[in-house]
């Protein structure tokens, strides 16, 4: 027990005195039970909001992306504003299960499975939004390398539009090796109490035949590190190549050196938010409260505070620099954005993302679950206007007063932007009952160093030692 | 010829720690340990020597940064060069900065996948694969320690359970 130690202060992260057979009971039972009643109607919500979605994608792609409310001075708005927001939900799965790998904090372990699954999900509907903007998306390959005697000419490497396809890209299929590849213990872990033969056969195919030699574990521990190590710069360059879109246009309210950091925080601070609201919902769903408990909450909350903090900063930093600047058309685009037409969603904005997380500097606050829920959702709200903010504001008031416009979302952008939403719920609860949900290999690691019952009988022995 | 090989399983890893040193002590020779978790510091209590993934990952994410920067100079540089933006392309070196962002996307890729293609290799991973955990119980809470069998039968099945084992099983393996 020796080599178990943790401090004392430190409070248990598994509660509910478990012995590693309950840990394998309870990852494995939401896989091996039927799914109830409230699964069935949140996922044919989800799927109706998904076909409904499916429909205008549909609709775009045979008529044109004139059904969207675009005109000729805002070419940008709800698709990539819907695009960022999804990208940045995707930044916290990899912060968890790599970030937090490299400070070795071992809370990660019981959320770090959901995180990067929300992470992929909301990666893919990322991807649909720039991919469908083309018009033609069966010309998306395009995107890649292809000679010059193949299509058009070589793709612009000098385009941050092109680093966005290769940042995208990689994350999201670095992000799936490091997810699958954590999988694999697990899967073979419900492989191994399979009984029904097809179940059996399935989860076989999907644990790689893992069969937890001692070699493979070391390579396993190596290969998660070193790709942590890799995933932790690819993650921070991910938004920030995002915000190379506007950061190096000329754009004023876009061309601000700011943009790369701020964006980053913004990212992790809605990501956060989404994994506490997939998280609060699916430890009661799935009575996987003994994992992902009140403690695990609340560390996400404090993140959440921080890194709305930074968010904060930076949009003040952003108004000083613009009338430090003495550029009067920087100054405009900032005082347009707090009090021209779009002034409510600017102030929505700094309400969700500035002031809401500051709740959480009081501990009763970010210890209710019901707080931590509300707030994890006007966070969302917020970063999605956020986006708004930035990119249509900036647009809507150009040089030429004759060309000033606003935007009026079509139908379309809104189907497809709520499809989204659905089609990342499908994906998510399908998920939930058919992925071990908490990497149980994990988990079991740190059961002795961090279970409520074996830091209890740590202490009582200490106790008995004093005497 | 078959060979007879002792399957011992343990449940509790402190356990397993100290029955590995002490069949190690007493000259048993280890086939292999299966065991539901990474048990930190079994390889170095069975003498396996430490894995060069993480060397392999440095020069894939050479090779990727290399594959990049050739890649970028041939198709913005050689090839076709541009003049976008009032910014021509005639020189990789003046261009570069514009390239990064690949650069590094790239060397990334190349470290990451190339070394997890390398382990499920190793360590041969791949779907359809056939599990080869001798006991199903080894993925949930038990610990397997598979070791050839030397001298009396007997005798190695006493000093096995008294190592702490719940369960000691001989086995003739092909």
């Amino acid at each position: 027990m020796s080599s178990h130690y943790e401090a004392p202060i430190r409070k248990p992260l598994v509660l509910g005195d478990k012995t590693y057979h309950d840990v394998t009971v309870d990852v494995a039972r939401p896989v091996e039970t039927r799914a109830n009643k409230q699964w069935w109607t949140v996922f044919t919500i989800a799927l109706a909001a998904f076909l409904w979605g499916v429909g205008c994608i549909v609709y775009t792609i045979t008529t044109g992306i004139g059904t969207w409310g675009l005109n000729k001075t805002i070419g940008w708005a709800w698709d990539i504003t819907n695009f960022v927001w999804w990208v940045g939900i995707g930044h916290a799965g990899t912060l968890i299960s790599a970030v937090l790998l490299l400070f070795r904090q071992k809370w990660r372990m019981a959320i770090n499975r959901s995180a990067e699954a929300m992470t992929i999900f909301s990666v893919v509907q990322a991807g649909l939004f720039p991919v469908i903007h083309m018009g033609r998306p069966w010309l998306a390959f395009w995107v890649l390398p292809m000679p010059n005697q193949f299509g058009s000419l070589w793709v612009n490497f000098n385009s941050p539009l092109l680093w966005d396809v290769f940042a995208i890209s990689t994350y999201l299929s670095v992000s799936l090796v490091f997810w699958w590849t954590g999988l694999l213990p697990d899967f073979a872990m419900i492989r191994d109490r399979a009984k029904t033969p097809f179940a059996k056969r399935v989860y076989s195919i999907l644990s790689f035949g893992w069969s937890g030699r001692a070699k493979d574990w070391q390579r396993f521990e190596e290969v998660s590190l070193v790709l942590a190590g890799l995933a932790t710069p690819l993650v921070l360059s991910v938004h920030t190549i995002v915000s190379f879109d506007f950061a190096t246009s000329v754009i004023p309210g876009w061309h601000t050196t700011i943009l790369p950091p701020y964006f980053v925080a913004g990212a992790i601070f809605s990501g956060f938010a989404m994994v506490n609201t997939l998280l609060i919902i699916m430890r009661k769903v799935v009575s996987l409260e003994d994992y992902i408990t009140i403690q695990h909450i609340e560390l996400m909350n404090i993140i959440i505070m921080i890194t709305g903090s930074i968010v904060g900063i930076a949009y003040i930093s952003e108004l000083w620099v613009a009338w430090y600047s003495g550029v009067e058309y920087e100054q405009y685009a900032f005082l347009n954005r707090a009090t021209g037409p779009y002034w409510w969603a600017y102030w929505a904005m700094m309400t969700c993302n500035v002031i809401s997380p500051q709740v959480m500097w009081f501990k009763k606050i970010r210890t209710s679950i019901m707080a931590s829920f509300i707030i994890s959702i006007i966070v969302n709200i917020g970063m999605w206007f956020e986006r708004f903010v930035i990119i249509a504001t900036s647009l809507h008031r150009d040089y030429l007063p004759s060309a000033w416009a606003m935007f009026q979302p079509t139908f379309v952008d809104a189907g497809f932007y709520i499809g989204t939403i659905g089609f990342f719920f499908v994906l998510f609860l399908l998920y939930a009952r058919s992925f071990p949900v908490i990497s149980q290999a994990e988990v079991k690691t740190i059961l002795k160093t961090s279970g409520s019952n074996y830091k209890r009988q740590r202490e009582n022995e200490n106790d008995s030692h004093n005497h | 010829m078959s060979t007879k090989v002792l399957h011992v399983l343990y449940n509790d890893d402190d356990v397993l720690m100290d029955a590995v040193k002490a069949t190690r002590e007493a000259h048993h020779h280890i086939e292999e340990v299966y065991t539901p978790f990474p048990v930190h510091g079994l390889d170095k209590a069975l003498g396996l020597a430490p894995t060069r993934l993480a060397i392999c990952s440095f020069l894939y994410g050479l090779c990727g940064l290399g594959f990049a920067t050739f890649m970028l100079n041939y198709i913005m540089i050689q090839d076709w060069p541009q003049d976008i933006g009032g910014k021509p392309s005639f020189s990789f070196i003046q261009n570069m900065p514009a390239f990064i962002p690949v650069m590094f996307e790239m060397t990334v890729f190349f470290a990451a996948h190339l070394m997890v293609i390398t382990f499920y290799m190793r360590s041969k991973l791949w779907p359809f694969k056939k599990a080869e955990n001798p006991d199903v119980r080894t993925t949930d809470d038990h610990f397997l320690m598979e070791v050839a069998l030397k001298g009396d039968e007997d005798e190695a099945v006493t000093f096995f359970k008294n190592t702490g084992a719940v369960e000691v099983k001989v086995i003739d393996k092909q």
